[in-house]
């Protein structure tokens, strides 16, 4: 067991890390309960009213690509993706392949007719604030990187409070709520009892979030390193006028990786891709392998077929803290599970913030000892000095 | 208070052995739904399940105490 002095530092690393991080810990959690429901709410708010038009039947992509830009008359294609649930291929263009994010356009067309597809978009801009403002406060990069720095601190937080948790529970058992005594035992023990029950959900969570907010330096990194040749090879060429079958290219790709899903298509010239390649991206079917892109790249002035670029480990290991940061992987009783869990952390939050503000406000000496507990009594009185 | 004034006490691995528990479970339901829907899923609610179903537990036990 810890020493006094052990204690006291533990008390104080644990009082400060999360006092550090607790208003935006709670501001994570406030945004995160409604965003992990994200589809639910979409679902809701846009009720499927829209059927393919001749269902069984599919255009071509290079098709429904002409289509796309004969709506948008003088923009370059930079995506098409797909739909998973329903035969819709949705196309983004803009004035220029390096187009800034704000002028990008999306249109949605109908698979089976090329018909376009009405967007559901009510309520989009209310769950966009929230991503936004639980992504990175609409600081852009160095909002993400703060965000990430405050998990850090509450990670450490969570460390110093398992800690802790050994002197506090020394003579009581577990799950022993003391209910009956003052508002500060009691909330202690709540603080105990539902800290350390979702520890391993909090740090998970957490971790895999800080893991997130590294997303923009690791796809950098592996643009830099791994596919520098690529496109240090086609850098500064403009994309091929005539391009080759998107169709074709697809099929390449698709018979490249006959176990994987195409999930969008990067056109040359944009970020996604080089100047030359259309860049096929697949993505395994199960949840765990769904996560893991693969690029396949084509060459979009022949049709060559250039081969598959396998991500990087760190690449794999952002891809996979992305299911385990937002729980839409295990059907709605996990996300319900991460809501729950999500109001545990926001009363350990609370509770401890409460916790904070009761031992400051009583002098040293009035705080009583607990149940004769000579450890949890110290550590409190340590924790107010 | 330093640890030879006290009697040995049970210690930490008493203190942590439930915990330690529900934290392998939360750990084994997480991972274990990411490797395929259906069955794992159901393995991972209750995984995940049975350490939120203590504190109802003992919000409880409490109350009948």
């Amino acid at each position: 067991m810890l020493s006094a002095n052990a204690i006291r530092a533990w008390s104080w690393l644990h009082t400060w890390t999360s006092l550090v991080c607790t208003a935006f810990l709670f501001m994570l959690c406030v945004t995160g309960l409604p965003l992990v429901f994200h589809d639910e709410i979409d679902a809701a708010l846009n009720p499927a009213a829209w059927m393919p038009a001749n269902p069984g039947h599919a255009l071509s992509l290079d098709d429904l690509l002409r289509r796309a830009l004969a709506a948008r008359p003088g923009e370059v294609p930079l995506f098409m993706s797909f739909d998973e649930d329903r035969p819709v291929v949705n196309v983004t263009t803009a004035p220029r392949p390096d187009a800034p994010a704000n002028t990008l356009y999306l249109a949605s067309f109908d698979r089976t007719s090329g018909a376009p597809v009405p967007r559901a978009d009510r309520g989009e801009a209310v769950m966009h604030f929230l991503l936004q403002l639980h992504t990175d406060l609409f600081l852009g990069l160095p909002g993400m990187l703060f965000l990430g720095f405050m998990g850090l601190v509450f990670a450490l937080a969570l460390v110093s409070g398992v800690v802790l948790y050994a002197p506090f529970m020394r003579r009581l058992e577990f799950g022993a709520l003391r209910v009956t005594r003052s508002p500060r035992v009691k909330w202690l023990d709540y603080h105990n009892l539902l800290g350390i029950v979702s520890l391993a959900w909090v740090m998970v969570v957490a971790v895999t979030g800080v893991v997130n907010t590294l997303a923009e330096p690791i796809i950098g990194l592996w643009k830099n390193t791994e596919l520098a040749d690529l496109v240090a090879a086609h850098a500064g060429e403009t994309p091929p006028a005539a391009r080759s079958s998107l169709d074709a290219a697809v099929a390449a790709a698709r018979q490249a990786a006959p176990n994987m899903s195409v999930q969008f298509v990067a056109f040359p010239g944009g970020a996604f891709s080089t100047a030359r390649h259309y860049a096929v991206f697949l993505h395994g079917n199960t949840p765990l392998t769904a996560h893991l892109v693969t690029p396949a790249l084509v060459d979009a002035a022949s049709g060559d077929f250039v081969g598959l670029r396998e991500m990087p480990w760190y690449c794999k290991a952002l891809a996979l803290s992305q299911p385990l940061h937002f729980g839409n992987y295990g059907g709605l009783p996990l996300k319900t599970l991460w809501a729950v869990l999500t109001g545990i952390t926001i009363v350990v939050l609370g509770s401890g913030l409460y916790l904070w503000v009761a031992r400051r406000s009583a002098a040293p000496s009035d705080v009583p000892p607990l149940d004769g507990d000579e450890d949890a009594s110290a550590a409190h009185r340590q924790a107010s000095s | 208070m330093s640890d030879s004034s006290r009697p040995p006490g049970p210690g930490a691995a008493k203190v942590f052995a439930v915990p330690a528990l529900l934290a392998t479970l939360t750990l084994a339901g997480l991972v274990v739904a990411l490797f395929d829907d259906g069955l794992h899923d159901v393995i991972a609610w209750m995984a995940l399940g049975l350490p939120v179903g203590t504190i109802p537990w003992a919000l409880f036990r409490a109350r009948r105490a």
